[in-house]
């Protein structure tokens, strides 16, 4: 623990670590010092002027060094300036003045001279009513102004940075929160100030504009309503929203989030989702969350939504009741015995998956997990330990990221990762071509697609970076799936988890392997017993197939000829989808914001989210629909409580023991204290109070033995000569059913593109931008160039779920 | 007596490498260099008295040896920004006895060890800096730049670097920040340079004239120098002379001598020989010393004299105003150029210079009321102690000094109308 120092804030003492600066030295102790530049998660830059404050200090004997005594306690010597609280760092016996004369005639004339560019236009500004400028003004501002009203300048109110974010030149206070943070938070200093003075203006100089995914974060932190998200720009008033805790269902990541909803007359008088917003929680996502989380939440809106069970009539689709789609369901599948074959995604909660997999054990079928990454029966054995928290990570850890490009993948692990290496932790990325994180990395190493395995095992030889990372005292890896199929995901994964075993980084905190997993819930599948099959398109033939929120038919034109071979097909979704339309029973299953459940993160955190809006039609949750048919075949599952089926979980799955629904709604006292509606002021984030959630324990810390299965050597393919390897990679803004319902995000989503390094395109004859035919393995596409000298020249790179069914690499033909 | 800065109004060509050395030039480098240690060459500018030429009169013996030793490597920035409205002496100095200068810059260096000094020029000296570029090519074809010189250890290299145009980079930290190739904006202080300086590492920051100094107090002793000039202010000082005077120009003279002298015997006295009315002894960041008796001007130039009339001598750019001036259009002009300099990272700066200007602007052209001229002074004061930089804290001396001296120049132009 760091050394603590002891002040006098407004004549009451505190007590704060060493190096705390006097603002938050403040707010520790319950008092708040308005502020609008300074922010507990930037650094210190002193220049909006509103915290200035009184500072007196102890004085010393310049002879003696001691402290010179008045009336038996130490002079202390006020500096004869005010001082701004958010730069100065707190010292022994100092004495901290907020509320004086002369500390708050400070603080009004800052806020006076704030006001002399500032509309006032509370009354239709997005901040309006979690502004602390307006709380400010409503406290400290003269009724009446002294600067001439008429003589305000006038300026753009809606100046676009990119397409996501508005910039309001008038209600800008030049605080810089927004500048800074893309520059040291999120590594994308994609936005600056132009102009000085009056004029000074917050630009952004990149192509698209605000290029960076975790654009949205700026309108949190903006202190005031310069900077409004697209989606949320005159939507609605903050003081109409309803708040609802919840989960982010984009990436394995499991951001905490904030569901505000209030009644809309556009929905017809429903309550609908207004926006997405950040949850605190200091060990998952901070106060953070990336633009894809914020933005795409609006496919659980979309009109493609199943509200009603549906079973196959005279070849059509036609409304049933759920007792008699059930039943129908039960029927065929009871009749399939060993023929029975359940097909779930990661989309899907905890208890969903739990009762999925009871319920297939209990018939002879098999059970699938819809994916194209495998290992994680690995992870489930080496996962990072209980108490691993990337904010820890520092000097001594060692974080290894491999075969993933995390900016894309998992944002909030990349910005988390990039701040633990700023921290002095060893980052090791190790990578077939360049990712944003090489510049944050202590090592990068390239290696050519094919080559992951062995990468990775030279880790565990002798070498400059090896000596690195065996000396480590943690020691995390995440593992991706670039480049990879499920076989090449199962050698990398095998090769990771053996090499963390053999050098005993696994089962405590901050050691262990973590899955970047293509979906929010794919670790909890993987903890329940869930496997992947890597050739599905065998796994139908004959059989009677229970789809759990997954699309194959879309996914995949080879998947969905397989599925013309199955017996039967029920299909269980939130929305209608190509697989929807081929199936026998349809189920409609609860969006994640109408109901409760729990996912588990690929920290392996299980984390609760609470429903926000009413059910959607008929809709049941996915836990329970499993339970209905399984009691028509004789099998009771629990089919009404969430928290229910969760504790039979955490009796039978050893991971789980121990814990319930109390225990993940627990709360532990955070830093910093966001206060959204302080004049200390955070941002917009909201305050944890519904559960942190708690880690899965790992084998090794319940004493199980450890076997590492034996790596598959070259189980991926490399590419060949004169042959051009289609390699999938993945994109945060794709064309995925839950990212495409978001119009705003259709410019990020962009066309098809296939990368290829100039001198590959030149060997093929094709420029920049022009459209090529792309076909490998029977699948037939068309495609822009997008030339990447970053590429490896022997490689195309496809991305995942934009258009071309690419599960792993292949060879290509580009024309 | 001789020149000890202006060296070239005596020696004509001392800007040649050849005259320089003919005259003493790089000895007193060369003998720093190899006869006395780095701290030996601080303790005799120490004694000296030296202080800081740019406005601030910080003691320099003193600066240097506040660099931190346990952070290196150590570097020195020579400031030539001059931006200092009234103030022209260190292109005189760079353009006319370029060699001085960059003497006391190498001088300055090996006392703080460092091995890398910058020199940054506003933008507008270009040619200034091309010119230098060429005399410090120069000195490193004769061996007083580059590695082991004079066959020690010790190496320097010297780098111009230009500025784009900006007031504000004449303030150290922000001069710090444009070097480092970032928006010109002064950082928070403490920490002070030669704690935290250019690239986080400790950095010396003296004036041009500063270092002009250097080399003649290395080579005729502290004591000499200390002789000259007054007890608090010792050796000599550039006057910037301008203003309503028949003669404006640079004048070096001893500290203490006194506003007449430099007025009357050195600029000719005033235009059309009229009154002096009010002087601004430190450029556009002064305060305006009210001449309202003869005996104001038999005042002492030195920085505590000068201090007795409620003024800063500062950068000493002695602005002359005579009695056709009236005060409003003076803090018209002088708060419009704050305004437009303003680098807008502090809020009472940015709002208060802007607010400020929206005021003198109303008065000055007959629109304003007496109300306005109380708000101005209020202003003025609500900045007062509240800036990040003493760019914003400077902006306020004129206006208030101006309404609180000459009241009656504002009543005035408030009546009109």
């Amino acid at each position: 623990m760091s050394k603590q120092v002891t002040l006098t804030i407004d004549g009451k003492q505190v007590t704060v670590p060493e190096g705390t600066l006097v603002a938050d030295a403040a707010k520790m102790a319950g008092i708040d010092i308005p502020v609008f530049c300074h922010h507990p998660k930037l650094d210190p830059v002193g220049m909006c002027r509103m915290c200035l404050v009184e500072i007196g200090r102890p004085m010393r004997d310049r002879a003696t060094g001691e402290f010179v005594m008045e009336n038996g306690a130490p002079k202390i010597q006020f500096m004869p300036k005010l001082e701004t609280s958010c730069t100065n760092q707190v010292s022994e016996g100092m004495v901290v003045l907020t509320q004086s004369e002369k500390a708050t005639t400070g603080q009004k004339g800052t806020v006076e001279f704030l006001l002399t560019s500032h509309p006032l236009d509370c009354p239709i500004c997005d901040k309006g009513g979690e502004c602390p400028l307006q709380n400010l003004t409503m406290e400290h501002g003269p009724g009446k102004s002294r600067f001439i009203y008429d003589e305000k300048m006038h300026l753009d109110k809606m100046v676009p940075l990119g397409e996501l974010i508005y910039l309001d030149r008038e209600r800008c206070i030049q605080c810089a929160r927004c500048i800074r943070f893309q520059d040291e938070v999120a590594g994308d200093a994609v936005i600056d100030f132009d102009e000085r003075g009056r004029s000074t203006q917050i630009v952004s100089f990149s192509d698209p504009g605000f290029d960076s995914v975790f654009s949205g974060n700026t309108s949190d932190i903006c202190p005031v309503g310069a900077l409004t998200t697209a989606d949320f720009r005159f939507g609605a008033r903050p003081w109409e929203l309803q708040a609802h805790a919840s989960i982010c269902t984009q990436c394995p990541v499991g951001c905490n989030t904030t569901l505000n909803t209030r009644r809309e007359a556009k929905a017809g008088g429903d309550i609908v989702v207004k926006r997405v917003m950040p949850r605190q929680n200091e060990e998952v996502n901070e106060i953070w969350i990336c633009d894809k989380g914020r933005f795409a939440y609006h496919y659980t809106e979309g009109k493609k939504r199943l509200t009603r069970p549906q079973v196959r009539k005279d070849k059509k689709l036609a409304r049933a009741s759920w007792d008699a789609a059930t039943k129908l369901a039960a029927e065929n599948f009871t009749q399939a015995k060993k023929n029975f074959v359940v097909l779930a995604s990661g989309r899907l909660s905890n208890e969903d998956l739990f009762n999925l997999k009871t319920f297939s054990d209990h018939s002879s079928g098999k059970v699938y997990l819809y994916s194209h990454m495998a290992g994680g029966e690995l992870t489930s054995l080496v996962g990072v330990g209980e108490g691993t928290n990337f904010a820890d990570m520092g000097a001594g850890t060692t974080i290894v990221v491999v075969a993933s490009n995390l900016y894309e993948e998992a944002p909030i692990w990349y910005l988390r990762v990039k701040q633990a290496a700023e921290r002095g932790a060893t980052l090791i990325v190790l990578n077939p071509r360049e990712t944003k994180l090489d510049k944050h990395a202590s090592y990068v190493v390239r290696y050519a697609y094919g080559d992951e395995v062995k990468s990775v095992q030279e880790l565990g030889k002798q070498g400059k970076i090896s000596d690195q990372f065996l000396k480590s005292e943690n020691a995390v890896i995440l593992y991706g799936s670039e480049g990879l199929g499920i076989p090449g995901s199962a050698s990398l994964a095998a090769a990771c988890a053996k090499l963390l075993n053999d050098n005993d980084f696994t089962g405590k905190p901050n050691n262990g392997l973590i899955g970047v997993w293509g979906r929010a819930n794919d670790q909890g599948a993987w903890e329940m017993g869930f496997n992947v099959e890597a050739d599905l398109t065998k796994a139908f033939k004959g059989k009677s197939v229970y789809i759990v929120g997954a699309n194959p038919v879309g996914d995949d034109p080879k998947l969905a000829k397989a599925l013309e071979g199955a017996e039967f097909v029920a299909v269980q979704d939130v929305m209608e989808t190509a697989t929807t339309e081929v199936a026998d029973v349809v189920l409609p299953a609860q969006a994640f914001t109408e109901r409760e459940g729990t996912f588990t993160s690929g920290e392996r955190r299980v984390q609760r989210f609470y429903q926000a809006v009413p059910v959607t039609g008929d809709a049941k949750p996915d836990f329970a629909i499993t339970s209905q048919i399984a009691r028509h075949m004789g099998v009771i599952l629990e089919g009404t409580s969430v928290s229910a089926v969760f504790d039979i979980l955490s009796e039978s799955v050893k991971s789980f023991e121990g814990l319930n629904y109390a225990k993940l709604a627990e709360v532990r006292k955070q830093w910093p204290i966001v206060g959204r509606s302080d004049v200390y002021y955070g941002g917009t984030t909201y305050e944890n109070t519904q559960g942190m959630g708690a880690h899965l324990s790992a084998a090794t810390t319940r004493g199980e033995k450890v076997s590492i299965p034996k790596v598959q050597k070259e189980a991926a393919p490399r590419p060949k000569e004169n042959e051009l390897l289609a390699v999938p990679v993945t994109k945060l803004y794709d064309r995925g059913t839950t990212v495409t319902p978001a119009e705003l995000l259709d410019q990020r989503v962009g066309d098809l593109v296939v990368s290829l390094h100039p001198d590959a395109a030149k060997n093929l004859g094709v420029e920049a931008g022009q459209s090529v035919k792309v076909s490998f393995n029977g699948v037939n596409g068309e495609a822009a160039v997008k030339l990447d000298d970053t590429v490896p020249v022997g490689v195309a790179l496809i991305p995942r779920s934009m258009g071309l069914a690419i599960r792993e690499p292949v060879s290509v033909k580009v024309k | 007596m001789a020149h000890v800065l202006l060296r070239h109004r005596d020696i004509s060509n001392i800007n040649q490498i050849d005259v320089y050395k003919k005259n003493g030039g790089f000895t007193a480098f060369k003998n720093a260099i190899t006869k006395m240690k780095p701290n030996e060459v601080t303790d005799v500018v120490k004694n000296s008295g030296l202080r800081g030429r740019g406005g601030a009169g910080f003691p320099t013996g003193m600066k240097w040896a506040f660099m931190d030793s346990k952070s290196w490597p150590h570097y020195v920035v020579a400031n030539a920004d001059e931006s200092e409205p009234g103030t022209f002496k260190d292109r005189e100095i760079m353009e006319s006895n370029p060699f001085q200068f960059l003497e006391g810059v190498a001088i300055g260096s090996y006392a703080v060890g460092a091995n890398v000094a910058y020199i940054y020029l506003r933008g507008e000296f270009w040619q200034v800096a091309a010119f230098l570029d060429e005399k410090i090519a120069e000195m490193e074809a004769t061996g007083y730049l580059g590695k082991n010189l004079f066959g020690t250890e010790y190496s320097l290299k010297i780098y111009t670097h230009l500025g784009a145009g900006a007031y504000i980079c004449g303030e150290e930290t922000a001069l710090l920040e444009s070097i480092e190739g970032k928006r010109g904006q002064p950082r928070v202080r403490p920490p002070f340079p030669p704690a935290v300086g250019l690239y986080g590492k400790p950095t010396v920051i003296n004036n041009v004239e500063t270092f002009t100094n250097v080399p003649m107090i290395l080579a005729n002793g502290a004591d000499w120098y200390k002789n000259i000039g007054t007890d608090d202010s010792a050796g000599v000082k550039i006057f910037s002379l301008s203003g309503k005077v028949r003669k404006p120009g640079n004048y070096e003279l001893p500290f203490g001598t006194t506003f007449r002298e430099l007025i009357y015997e050195h600029g000719g006295g005033v235009q059309d020989s009229r009154k002096v009315k009010a002087i601004m002894p430190a450029g556009a960041s002064s305060s305006l010393i009210l001449v309202d008796h003869e005996k104001i001007l038999d005042t002492k130039m030195d920085y505590a004299t000068v201090r007795t009339l409620g003024a800063d001598l500062g950068s000493a750019s002695v602005i002359v105003i005579d009695d056709t001036v009236t005060m409003d259009w003076l803090i018209d002009k002088t708060i419009h150029f704050f305004k437009h300099e303003s680098c807008g990272k502090c809020t009472t700066c940015r709002e208060g210079t802007y607010w400020m200007s929206n005021l003198t602007e109303r008065i000055h052209s007959g629109n304003g009321k007496k109300e306005d001229v109380d708000l101005l002074l209020n202003v003025a004061k609500q900045m007062q102690g509240k800036c990040l930089c003493a760019l914003g804290e400077f902006s306020t001396m004129a206006v208030v000094t101006g309404i609180e001296r000459f009241r009656n120049d504002f009543d005035k132009a408030v009546k009109a109308k």
